[in-house]
């Protein structure tokens, strides 16, 4: 680390922007509508699950199609970032066998390309937001703060699933399950209270998705100001999964080479 | 005394073969129940040294599996050798596959921007160098179309001309010269002799003798991961060819 890490991130600083627009260009190219998806996507989603859960499972949460929308766009962008970061490394596999490249390129990379995609969901939230119009606070002006401790969180955790997938495959098909429990073990459809009183409630309580989600609503929908705890704990932990997640992809990288 | 570009100092490079190939827990649990994780380990490269000096091109022979590719991998910072040490000074400029980083779903355009950022230029730079590179690459009809429906000789020229159209100062060849039809392989050729009057330092493998002949000035023979010979070309390359 130091003088020579930063100049070598500076010298490839463009090769990470020019793969970001790879990502974006190749996902549209030959849709019709292309980059709008990033926008409709997440509304469609939005209208299938409002529908299921307003019928079907009733629930009694304000603004739901806001409450909805908030949650199911700040996971769906951690489940994109760290599924691509996840796969980057044994998918550069041919480029990483050639070419000198800082290996953790790719998988930041992943992780950025999704959080630009989340900039485009977050225009959906907005739509959503000025149609259901739930009283706006000037608390919204933070909501960047949850976005970025979840992109260092999940930056985090794709450094290491990448670096683990290389050694073991079964990385891979293990976390698809392990995402989906992660799914239901956050607040996304239902009101977290739902759960007072049962076990779960301590794990949903435990799960830092819990946190990110809860400070995005608190600032978005219901206008009340983050605590210092609650900075403490997203900012924390997304600090912690950077740091090991660094340091294990670090003290692995050059054996990549060997099993990609 | 001329400046030593490239230093390599007794590098050795060993695999270990029965746990490279685990890659599910599955696997890695029967292999250490058997107690066949560290067993059998192969040497691809065994104490090599040597230097190249500034403004060489230095070529690099032997059979099949004698550890030439290898030896580049370790040269050009892919690969860490498992003993000594290898020195490169100044930027260097892989060949070792051409296209290795295109995209096939991005166009001739785009794929030149993004394989000069792989190599480390910034958008300004390759702005400057564009035209150069699709010139020499003779692709200005096809520069807007899908490199996926290039053909292999076409999306050679263009790797080739990204590589070459910037003087680094250590090129690195493995069997590149051997693209596109004559005329182009020609122009290669012509391409890498400039390089050399432009003082940039050149490392060659090919299996074609007549070609490392015609342009190197020095030659290293490999066996078997280890250095059998180093010399002037002419003598080495007949040794060499009587040999094998």
């Amino acid at each position: 680390m130091g003088r020579a890490t930063i100049e070598t991130f500076l010298r490839y600083k463009h090769l990470l922007l020019n793969l970001i627009t790879r990502d974006l260009k190749v996902k549209y190219r030959r849709s019709v509508l292309g980059i709008l998806w990033s926008f409709l996507n997440p509304i469609l989603l939005m209208l299938v699950l409002s529908a299921v859960f307003s019928t079907i499972f009733r629930n009694d949460v304000e603004y739901f199609p806001v409450y909805l929308i908030s949650g199911q766009t700040l996971f769906g962008f951690f489940s994109e970032a760290t599924n691509g970061a996840m796969a980057s490394v044994v998918g550069s596999s041919s480029l990483i066998k050639k070419v000198y490249v800082p290996k953790y390129i790719f998988p930041m990379e992943k992780a950025l390309y999704a959080f630009v995609n989340l900039m485009f969901s977050m225009v959906a939230v907005a739509v959503i937001m000025l149609i259901f119009h739930p009283p706006i606070s000037w608390t919204i002006i933070l909501f960047p703060l949850p976005l970025i401790s979840l992109l260092m969180f999940s930056m985090g955790l794709g450094m290491f699933l990448s670096a683990a997938c290389v050694f073991f495959r079964d990385v891979q098909y293990l976390y698809s399950v392990v995402l989906t429990a992660w799914t239901y073990l956050t607040p996304l459809f239902y009101p977290i209270d739902m759960l007072k009183g049962s076990f779960i409630y301590t794990i949903v309580s435990l799960n830092p998705l819990t946190w990110y989600v809860t400070y995005f609503r608190n600032v978005v929908l219901y206008g009340i100001p983050p605590t210092l705890q609650q900075n403490l704990l997203c900012f924390g932990a997304g600090a912690l999964a950077l740091v090991l997640g660094t340091w294990f992809f670090k003290s692995l990288q050059d054996r990549f080479i060997l099993h990609i | 005394m001329k400046d030593v570009m490239i230093d390599v100092k007794s590098v050795s490079m060993r695999f270990n073969m029965a746990s490279e190939k685990v890659d599910s827990i599955k696997e890695y649990m029967i292999k250490l129940a058997k107690h066949q994780l560290h067993f059998q380990s192969f040497s691809a490269l065994k104490n090599v040294s040597f230097q190249v000096e500034k403004g060489e091109v230095f070529g690099i022979v032997g059979l099949n599996g004698s550890g030439k590719s290898t030896l580049l991998k370790v040269i050009s910072g892919v690969m860490k050798p498992s003993e000594g040490s290898v020195k490169v000074s100044g930027t260097i400029s892989p060949l070792i596959e051409l296209g290795a980083g295109f995209d096939p779903d991005l166009t001739g355009r785009e794929n030149i921007y993004l394989n000069g950022s792989l190599l480390g230029y910034s958008k300004h730079f390759i702005d400057s160098i564009y035209q150069d590179v699709v010139e020499f690459s003779e692709l200005q009809d096809f520069i807007d179309m899908q490199i996926k429906n290039y053909s292999s000789g076409m999306q050679a020229r263009l790797g080739f001309s990204i590589a070459t159209v910037v003087k680094p100062q250590v090129l690195v060849c493995d069997e590149v010269l051997a693209v596109g039809d004559f005329k182009f392989q020609e122009k290669c050729e012509k391409r890498i002799r400039e390089l050399m009057s432009g003082d940039t330092t050149v490392i060659l493998v090919s299996h074609s003798i007549e070609q490392i002949r015609r342009l190197c000035t020095r030659v290293l023979w490999l066996e078997k991961g280890v250095v059998r010979e180093i010399g002037e070309t002419g003598p080495v390359c007949d040794r060499y060819i009587a040999a094998s």
